[in-house]
């Protein structure tokens, strides 16, 4: 696992060493290292502490600080048992319906805005005709719309449908409160960053191999698939990569769509926020309730680090 | 146990289902559309290609950005016109002038912290063996992963105030303790410093980003530039204030308006730590408060114009930084 270098700045060749070698005999180097471990211990500490507090029956976790289980080592995984499926205390129902709901938001919620994104991006790249240029600028400034600017709007008009005073352009859908309002909201939100990232790319793929495609006879569709979606799938995975975890990670747009409190739609994010209120104290529920949330974003990011890093750094500025 | 197990193969069946049909519908309309030949070949691709994603942006992004425009200068329930009256508000009522100053104090510290530990850590960790600088950057990079619930979660627990004379489980409260402060507040209630809190959970999720950038700055600055200044006598800080920093000052520059932009966003933390109580509130959090609870829409909106008139400046500057970089290299 490591951290590679973002593309963002292109390393130049070194030419004879690394400069760092340099700045690496001025400071004393043991005095530097102790310094970095003692941050490192002291970045990690908290979510090892939340971790380790799951893991405590509940007598330990209200009688005595997590660090006491080094004194004391005693582990269960009856807390996960009760907030994932029998609920009780406060916790109706378990998480277990959360997670299935944050499954079922985060997935095509991935995957409806890339196919869409790619889609425009090819033709962006690989299709101009007038006005392309200005379109692809238009997609692009449209990053700076914050969401906040587009929620309230956007939730009347899946309530309500859109009408200019009395003339009716798209009839009340009424969506509000179903997972397909999260969808598409996600995907809206998703256009500006994945159309200029996809755009990026599939622009720099080369030339002859698009035109010895026209000259086979592939049309637009057919080079779209067979050959632009394959040599573009390390963006896409980049992108994917991010967004899955944009979506999983959301609470305001998933509070303002589907509401914080329903097992029906509801997903995890916006339970827990939810539950930190109500549950208060009830410390080994909470730490095994925020364990599961962040349990799938860990995975994927030990075991993607790369395609992630790229990702998150290209997208850092969504929102 | 086991109607929750039906309702969540249901559930995930549906989406499969939903899923499955989306591509399906864009098979059939590749194949429909790729019969056209001739003058109509290239029109017809342009629509099937970017007919989706412009909808969804007019639907999603530019209309509903054009309306709020508009509710910011109508009263509560967008019926009466009252011209800039919320904006009156947003920058004369007392309560909000206390959201106003803790968002600039968001701004101005939070990015400063998280740039200076990771500029720090992207200095030091160079230094460090291959093996051991990797795991560090990968623990300090983690944060970044987790959502900003699941964070605020963890550090709730950090901040859990108890007794002094109850046996302790925030963390927080018993290392002061055990540095023999008596009587230590309750962190998440003690105004202002509250919000000092508060914003430690954003510079630990921001300053992985910050390292990870600055790291691969650094390591790209040429050998010769560091040895000739070494040659000429600079060590140690000189080196890092006279040649480092100058050197990767467009990234430094970035990285900072980047956070930035995320912080003026910043609403998860708020929302679950305090849910804006304590004079926690910033002008995001406030936002949703003000549209989806008071139900204020003109108010609401008037907020969410101000974000997007904070917002707009730093990302050019930005997008202007990034442009001279590429462009330097």
């Amino acid at each position: 696992m490591s951290v590679e270098a973002p593309e963002v700045i292109p390393a130049s060749a070194p030419s004879r060493q690394p400069a760092v070698t340099a700045i690496r005999r001025t400071f004393s180097s043991r005095l530097a290292a102790g310094f970095v471990v003692a941050l490192t211990v002291l970045w990690t500490i908290p979510t090892f502490g939340l971790l380790v507090t799951s893991l405590r029956p509940q007598a330990d976790v209200t009688g005595s600080g997590w660090w006491n289980v080094f004194l004391h080592p005693s582990f269960t995984l009856d807390n996960y048992k009760t907030v994932l499926v029998s609920g009780g205390y406060n916790v109706s129902g378990g998480l277990l319906p959360y997670f299935v709901n944050s499954l079922v938001i985060s997935i095509p919620g991935t995957l409806f805005p890339l196919a869409i994104a790619s889609m425009a991006a090819y033709a962006l790249a690989w299709v101009p005709f007038r006005g392309s240029n200005v379109l692809f600028f238009t997609i692009f400034a449209l990053q700076v719309v914050p969401l906040q600017l587009a929620l309230l709007p956007l939730l009347q008009f899946f309530n309500l449908g859109l009408s200019i005073g009395p003339l009716t352009i798209v009839p009340a859908l009424h969506l509000g409160g179903t997972f397909f309002t999260v969808w598409i909201a996600h995907t809206m939100f998703a256009m500006p960053l994945a159309i200029f990232l996809l755009h990026n790319f599939i622009a720099q793929l080369p030339r002859d191999v698009m035109e010895a495609a026209t000259v086979d006879g592939a049309n637009f569709f057919l080079t779209f698939r067979r050959i632009v979606l394959p040599l573009s799938m390390p963006s896409i995975a980049a992108f994917a990569i991010f967004q899955f975890l944009w979506v999983w990670n959301d609470l305001l747009v998933a509070l303002t769509f589907v509401g914080g409190g329903q097992a029906t739609v509801a997903p995890l994010t916006a339970r827990l926020s939810q539950l930190t209120g109500s549950l208060g104290a009830r410390w080994d529920l909470l730490t095994a309730g925020a364990f599961v949330s962040i349990v799938v974003p860990l995975i994927v990011f030990f075991s993607l680090q790369r395609f992630f890093v790229r990702g998150l750094l290209a997208g850092s500025v969504k929102g | 146990m086991s109607d929750i197990l039906t309702s969540s193969m249901s559930k995930l069946g549906q989406m499969s289902l939903v899923v499955v049909v989306f591509f399906a519908v864009l098979l059939i309309v590749f194949f429909a559309a790729g019969r056209a030949t001739g003058r109509i070949q290239r029109p017809v691709a342009i629509v099937v290609f970017l007919g989706p994603a412009i909808v969804l942006l007019l639907a999603g992004l530019l209309i509903p950005a054009i309306r709020t425009f508009v509710y910011s200068l109508y009263g509560a329930s967008s019926i009466r016109y009252i011209g800039l009256k919320n904006y009156e508000w947003a920058f004369t009522d007392p309560g909000m002038r206390g959201v106003l100053i803790n968002t600039v104090l968001w701004i101005v510290i939070t990015p400063i912290l998280s740039t200076a530990f990771g500029l720090t850590l992207a200095l030091l960790s160079d230094r460090m063996r291959k093996r051991s600088e990797s795991v560090t950057k990968s623990l300090i990079f983690m944060p970044m992963a987790i959502s900003f619930v699941g964070a605020s979660i963890i550090w709730k627990f950090v901040y859990q105030y108890i007794e002094p004379s109850q046996p302790q489980i925030g963390l927080l409260e018993q290392v002061v303790l055990w540095l023999g402060w008596k009587n230590p507040p309750n962190w998440l209630l003690w105004t202002p410093w509250n919000n000092f809190f508060l914003m430690v959970i954003m510079v630990w999720v921001q300053t992985g980003f910050a390292m990870v950038v600055l790291s691969a700055a650094i390591k790209a600055i040429p050998a010769d530039v560091i040895e000739a200044a070494s040659l000429d006598g600079a060590t140690g800080w000189k080196l890092f204030s006279r040649v480092t920093v100058p050197m990767i000052r467009g990234t430094l520059v970035v990285v900072i308006t980047t956070i930035m932009i995320a912080v003026l966003k910043i609403f998860d933390i708020v929302r679950t730590m305090t849910g804006g109580n304590f004079n926690t509130s910033v002008l995001a959090n406030e936002m949703y408060s003000q549209t989806f609870v008071q139900a204020d829409n003109g108010h609401g909106s008037a907020l969410a114009v101000i974000l997007f008139v904070g917002v707009v400046p730093l990302i050019f500057y930005n997008v202007r930084m990034l442009r001279k970089e590429r462009a330097l290299r």
